[in-house]
């Protein structure tokens, strides 16, 4: 079995801020880690190896910077990892992003085809749960989204069997091989990297896929091969703030009575 | 002579690249760099840049007779373009239904939608895909739409994405909508992104505000990035149609009018059961609470000020009272005061109650963007500053535990129970 898991660097979105005077982007200082939901696909593809034989492949697209989330990954026990790093995927949307994703994992292909492919729900920089769909619709292979349990993989038959989680329910679906896979977070734990894979991440470099590597077209990639463009930035508009009822800390009582009363008076809560 | 980049600007966003006539700007490292030799200083680039990050160094000067040739080459070919989106009319709502019921949010967006069509001046349409839905379709003309499309199909039973994303293809081939809009729920996310990339078009995710640009006529789709510490308003350009998904419950239930009539187009999927290569084997319900809380009038949620699991009893014994539901932070969760199918917020549930109490929540903007458009918030917090009294209704600056008990001992007297 042949896994392959779509990785993404992204900033930790608690720390990005825009500076409401200029509407810019603060991002000085703003340390970039795995996107959660993808470790947690790693987390996944590396357990089936360990049920099922094979190997677990990583690959990214982003800056040279973003070897470091493929180290993160060889760290969960994936084997091998390629980044795609070219100045001219730069600014992709969504669109273009699957676009390079698939034409990086059809070169993987031609040396090993793959059975699964797993990426994160979504990213949390972007929250978009494009990319993923996007690869199965370029790909023309099934499509399973917002997976949280894999029941069972049939080697022979090459059939799958999983859960989905939907609205209030969850999906028992049986497909068939090759598929993608978007995960969810309570699909596993993360375990604690044993040391040997530590030593090997520290020293492994990915290989580096760029537009000399793989087969791609200029109006695809990058901005050209974008539909979509940020047309402004704001910092989030404000609610109206709204009224204090006073006395809370020297008479909570009293107070909490004043806004009871308040709230069926204006029949906010409806008064049986 | 070429324009100049305020680098501490710029926020890498690429509209001034796709503007450019002379194809004199690219991105490096997420920052704008400008060629000087294929540079005009025609400021193109200026007027459109979101974040004052580029200036003309002097007034535009006078263009050469190739480089005017230039910018009409390129005028002729973005008006060709522009021509051809001109095909494109009408708004299209995907009519999620699961076993025979719409999904609310789809009623939400045909409200959405019939202000966006009434501002295009053009149709607003309903698409219904399913086994035996035809009757549904009504539904979709009595909450503002003008035309339903209808895919009735035993294929199309259970919600795949292989089917459904193949019949909505098939339909915007045909009938080219310029807005296609889905709810931004597991089923709309999971097939807008197919059919986004089949028609190779751009895609915005969980907008929470959807207008028409007046001088363009693109859609304007705006929505929260980088966790909620941003809002980022995106147009697709020169792709059709524009397509948007959006949360539940962040546009407004419109009125329903039983009295509404309207058209019902009805197509073929083409697509037969052997063909398909995924099953559904069973859908099983989750017995969880949680389930009701994204359609709860009166959420009672708690956050870390509450202090430990057993004071979560408090705010249990005031839902009860009002026949609320609870709710709570990230940060409460996380101390495992309670499950996470009460999370409300980014990585939570939407909600939008008539009542929202939060009792010992700061009101970080991850937690805000999941109730801020609840009706009335009222908000209990020791400390004056906490960011929620910049969205409460009503607040009162004390403890919890001692405010609560006293509002649910005087909601009792009052209402005589
Ligand atoms: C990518 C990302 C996604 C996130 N998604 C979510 C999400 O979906 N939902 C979410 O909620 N958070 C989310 N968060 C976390 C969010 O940033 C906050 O950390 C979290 O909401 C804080 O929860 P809190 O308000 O309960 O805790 P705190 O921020 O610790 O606030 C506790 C509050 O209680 C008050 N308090 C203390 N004691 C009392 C008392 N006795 N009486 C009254 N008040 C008291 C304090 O003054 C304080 O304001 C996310 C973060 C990230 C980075």
């Amino acid at each position: 079995m042949h896994f392959v898991v779509c990785v993404k660097q992204v900033p930790d979105s608690s720390e990005v801020r825009v500076d409401p005077e200029t509407n810019t982007l603060i991002r000085e200082g703003v340390p970039s880690i795995i996107n959660p939901y993808d470790a947690h696909a790693v987390e996944e593809a590396v357990r089936l190896k360990e049920k099922y034989g094979g190997k677990v492949t990583v690959i990214s697209m982003g800056p040279p910077q973003a070897e470091e989330v493929i180290r993160k990954s060889i760290q969960f026990g994936a084997d091998e990892g390629i980044l795609l790093s070219d100045r001219k995927f730069a600014g992709s949307d969504t669109l273009a992003t699957s676009y390079v994703l698939t034409q990086g994992i059809k070169k993987l292909a031609e040396r090993e085809p793959f059975d699964l492919i797993f990426c994160g729900k979504q990213a949390i920089d972007g929250d978009t749960a494009q990319v993923g769909p996007g690869i199965a619709a370029r790909l023309k292979i099934p499509q399973l989204t917002y997976v949280l349990n894999i029941e069972e993989i049939n080697v022979e038959e090459k059939t799958i069997k999983l859960h989905r989680k939907l609205e209030g329910m969850r999906e028992v679906i049986s497909a068939k091989l090759p598929a993608l896979l978007t995960v969810v977070q309570d699909l596993n734990e993360l375990r604690y990297a044993p040391l040997p894979n530590m030593i090997r991440a520290a020293r492994y470099r990915p290989q580096v896929w760029t537009t000399e590597n793989i087969e791609v077209e200029d109006d695809k990639i990058g901005l050209n091969g974008s539909p979509t463009a940020v047309r402004k930035i704001f910092a989030p508009p404000e609610r109206e703030g709204g009224e204090i009822i006073p006395g809370g800390q020297e008479n909570p009582e009293e107070t909490a009575r004043k806004l009871v009363e308040r709230l069926l008076k204006e029949e906010i809560i409806a008064d049986k | 002579m070429a324009v100049k980049v305020i680098k501490k600007n710029c926020i890498g966003c690429g509209l001034c690249v796709q503007t450019c006539p002379f194809e004199a700007l690219q991105l490096v490292e997420g920052i704008v760099e400008v060629d000087p030799d294929k540079c005009t200083n025609c400021g193109d680039c200026v007027e459109v840049c979101p974040a004052s990050a580029l200036e003309l160094n002097e007034p535009p000067e006078k263009m050469s007779d190739n480089e005017v040739k230039e910018v009409e080459k390129r005028e002729k070919i973005v008006k060709k373009i522009k021509r051809e989106l001109e095909d494109y009319r009408g708004v299209w709502v995907f009519l999620e239904q699961f076993r025979g019921e719409i999904a609310p949010v789809s009623f939400e967006l045909l409200g959405e939608g019939r202000k966006l069509a009434d501002n295009l001046q053009t149709k607003l349409c309903g698409v219904l895909l399913g086994s035996g839905v035809e009757k549904l379709a009504e539904q979709a003309l009595w909450y503002g739409a003008d035309k339903v499309y209808l895919m009735d199909d035993p294929v199309l039973k259970d919600y795949r994405t292989e089917t459904y994303a193949a019949g909505l293809v098939r339909l915007s081939q045909k009938y080219k909508p310029e807005i296609i809009l889905m709810g931004a729920t597991t089923m709309g996310r999971d097939l807008s992104g197919a059919v986004a990339t089949e028609l190779e078009t751009g895609l915005t995710a969980d907008c929470t505000e959807l207008s028409i640009d007046e001088s363009s006529g693109y859609l304007f789709q705006t929505r929260p990035a980088f966790g909620g510490n941003i809002m980022a308003t995106i147009v697709c350009r020169h792709h059709r149609p524009q397509m948007a998904t959006v949360r539940p419950r962040v546009m407004a239930m419109p009125e329903k009018d039983t009295g509404r009539t309207g058209e019902v187009v009805k197509e073929n999927l083409g697509i037969t059961e052997e063909n398909v290569l995924v099953k559904v084997v069973d859908v099983i319900k989750e017995k969880k609470a949680a389930t009701y809380l994204d359609k709860a009038e009166i959420i009672v949620a708690g956050g870390k000020g509450v202090g430990n699991k057993e004071n979560f009893k408090i705010l249990k014994e005031l839902a009860d009272l009002l026949g609320g539901t609870i709710g709570a932070s990230r940060a409460a969760v996380e101390a495992g005061w309670i499950g996470q199918e009460y999370q409300v917020g980014q990585t939570g549930v939407t909600v939008r109650p008539k009542v929202y109490f939060a009792f010992g929540i700061s009101g970080a903007i991850q937690h805000l963007v999941g109730m801020q458009t609840s009706d009335v918030i009222v908000a209990v917090n020791t400390a004056p500053d906490a960011p929620i009294f910049k969205v409460a209704t009503y607040g009162i600056v004390g403890d919890l535990l001692q405010v609560v008990p006293a509002m649910t001992k005087a909601f009792k007297e009052k209402m005589g129970v």
